[in-house]
């Protein structure tokens, strides 16, 4: 009886020593839900290449290309980053652990601030072409969102509406930079066990607050337009707010 | 003597749960050498966990892209269409088939496939993979026009196939499945990244004046704009691997990406190529319409045609495109042309030298 037993004991270990370890049980996270919408009406990739948003000033527009840069998740080590791309649907939600219950201040930063907008440092932003030329002070774009509009001469025409670091190049030799990344606070959020956290971007606000965006003067290059870079950060800022927020 | 029988028995039981690949041959892995601009700019390149690169399947894999037993009468290879000397396309517009039959598209080039992180692969995407890419022009009837059955016999009966099967994969058992890992292991290993340009950027080289002014002209957003779909000095693969509408048509006899996808909104889309060795790749564009790079950039600069699917980046299309300058254009061709890597399309560890 002995010996089966030990037999038995071997067979087992035998057997356990070709298993895998299987586990695992899900820790609590936190995930950040970013949801697009025009004045309230969601918006997602279906909605892509259709002439069917009008922008402050009245202009018909379609959004054909849609992906922006979020970094310094305050929830996060402070040296994250993210791409949301809305037309490919990436990045759109963010998991994060190892965050305790409790109440926290929400906030990130869109884009790049200026110490971490570095040329060429970041090799997924640089394998998904999301740099800036050299001669427009190098680093990323913040924001990549083209589109199509109907003009004045009721012509469809394309918009490139770009964020990077405002570059003032009246002198060539001394370019002259503002950094036009902000942060975005959206207050006060309860973090409790698992934690559905939705962050809304209302993309009709680039083009209305402060500055009401006309797209017959301001559609295409305008990476190298000082001004107009600067009129977009004051526009971005209203772009985010707080939304549903889901203990689970 | 019974307790001797036990732990005998027990002992094979154990044995039981070592890795019956000890007892055949283990492939070498293959090292990939990965140029610097391409790990200090890029993320890792994609290598299938269940297609690990090794010594003998990239030989294999090279093997088998210039044999021509993949094709239906024994007298086409892969190369045949993807010559190394014309940085793997060929130089007629439309590739010639085995049984003189001509398709619509232009053969691409083939570099640095491993870098596309989409892995959608050919001028309409419509292959995801490189292993899944090599499966279609075998029995494509205009192209090899053979049938996988037929070609895994032909290399069966081989005197030397299936002992190097057996080597790259455990099994002489050939089968098409390991004929296109094979060949996407040798795919992967063609790595395009020492070109004049890429020198400059390693401090090896310098530019001449006509050369620095036309990739300014590439970079700058009010002239050229090529780096949004083409890449930058941060991107040495020179390419977004993505689908564009460039203007070539106001409407469309081939739907490109619209025909893989179902959705009107990506009709006319085709892939942008790599701008790498222009100088060896000519014809140009998906239906090979441009002869020359002077073509090319005169398109960009007044030839755009407006369509319902024209990207936004095609610029002031309503003006026919972004007119360039004279000397603009000759210079942005001079930067162009120094992406042409000499050495890579004389390497001969991708060229037919067995």
């Amino acid at each position: 009886m002995k010996k089966y037993s030990i037999l038995l004991v071997v067979i087992l270990i035998a057997f356990n020593s070709c298993k895998e370890i299987d586990c695992c049980v899900s820790p609590p996270f936190i995930n950040l839900k970013f949801t697009h919408n025009w004045n309230g009406i969601p918006i997602t990739n279906e909605d892509f290449s259709a002439l069917k948003f009008t922008n402050e000033n009245g202009e018909k527009l379609s959004i054909e290309k849609l992906r922006y840069l979020i970094s310094n998740i305050n929830l996060m080590d402070s040296k994250n980053y993210t791409l949301v791309d809305v037309g490919e649907n990436t990045g759109t939600e963010i998991s994060i652990l190892d965050v305790k219950n409790g109440t926290y201040n929400l906030s990130f930063r869109f884009g790049f601030a200026n110490e971490d907008n570095k040329d060429g440092e970041y090799q997924f932003l640089n394998s998904v072409n999301f740099n800036v030329p050299a001669m427009l002070g190098g680093g990323y774009h913040f924001m990549q969102f083209d589109g199509k509009y109907i003009d004045d001469n009721n012509q469809e025409a394309g918009f490139n509406y770009h964020t990077i670091r405002a570059v003032d190049r009246t002198n060539l030799t001394d370019l002259k930079f503002e950094d036009t990344s902000f942060e975005v606070n959206l207050g006060k959020v309860e973090i409790k066990n698992n934690t559905e956290i939705e962050i809304k971007v209302n993309i009709a606000e680039w083009f209305k607050n402060p500055n009401l965006w006309n797209l017959n003067e301001l559609n295409t290059n305008l990476m190298g337009n000082f001004e107009a870079q600067k009129m977009m950060n004051a526009n971005g800022k209203s772009v985010f707010s707080l939304g549903k927020v889901v203990n689970k | 003597m019974k307790t001797n029988y036990i732990f005998l028995l027990s002992f094979f039981l154990l044995m039981n749960c070592a890795s019956k690949e000890e007892e055949i041959y283990t492939p070498i892995p293959y090292h990939l050498e990965i140029p610097p601009l391409f790990s200090d700019k890029l993320i890792a390149p994609i290598i299938p966990s269940n297609n690990p690169l090794t010594e003998e399947g990239v030989a294999l894999g090279k093997k088998l892209f210039f044999d021509t037993s993949l094709s239906g009468d024994n007298s086409q290879s892969c190369a045949t269409c993807h010559n190394p000397k014309k940085a793997f396309t060929d130089e007629t517009r439309f590739s010639d088939g085995v049984d003189g039959s001509f398709g619509t598209r232009n053969s691409m080039p083939l570099f640095n496939l491993a870098w596309n992180f989409d892995e959608r692969f050919a001028w309409d995407g419509k292959e995801f993979g490189l292993e899944k890419q090599a499966f279609e022009p075998v029995s494509n009837p205009i192209e090899m026009h053979s049938n996988w059955k037929k070609v895994a016999e032909k290399l069966q009966k081989d005197s030397a196939y299936p002992d190097l099967f057996l080597r790259a994969f455990g099994t002489s058992t050939i089968d098409s499945v390991l004929v296109t890992k094979a060949i996407a292991q040798f795919e992967r290993t063609l790595i395009s990244a020492n070109s004049k340009f890429d020198k400059f950027l390693l401090g090896k080289a310098t530019l001449t004046p006509e050369e620095q002014n036309g990739f300014n002209v590439f970079m700058d957003e009010t002239k050229g704009d090529c780096f949004h779909c083409h890449g930058s000095d941060n991107n040495p693969l020179w390419t977004d691997n993505k689908f564009h509408n460039n203007g070539l048509d106001a409407t469309f006899t081939d739907l490109g990406l619209g025909k893989i996808t179902g959705d009107p909104k990506d009709n006319g889309k085709f892939k942008s190529p790599s701008i790498r060795n222009l100088k060896f790749t000519a014809p140009y564009m998906h239906d090979g319409r441009f002869a020359t790079l002077d073509e090319v950039i005169n398109h960009y600069s007044e030839g755009l045609q407006k369509s319902s699917t024209i990207d936004p980046l095609m610029k002031k299309v309503n003006q026919g495109g972004v007119n360039l300058s004279t000397k603009d254009k000759a210079d942005l061709k001079a930067f162009l042309l120094s992406l042409s890597d000499e050495e890579f399309v004389n390497n001969t560890n991708f060229t037919n030298n067995q």
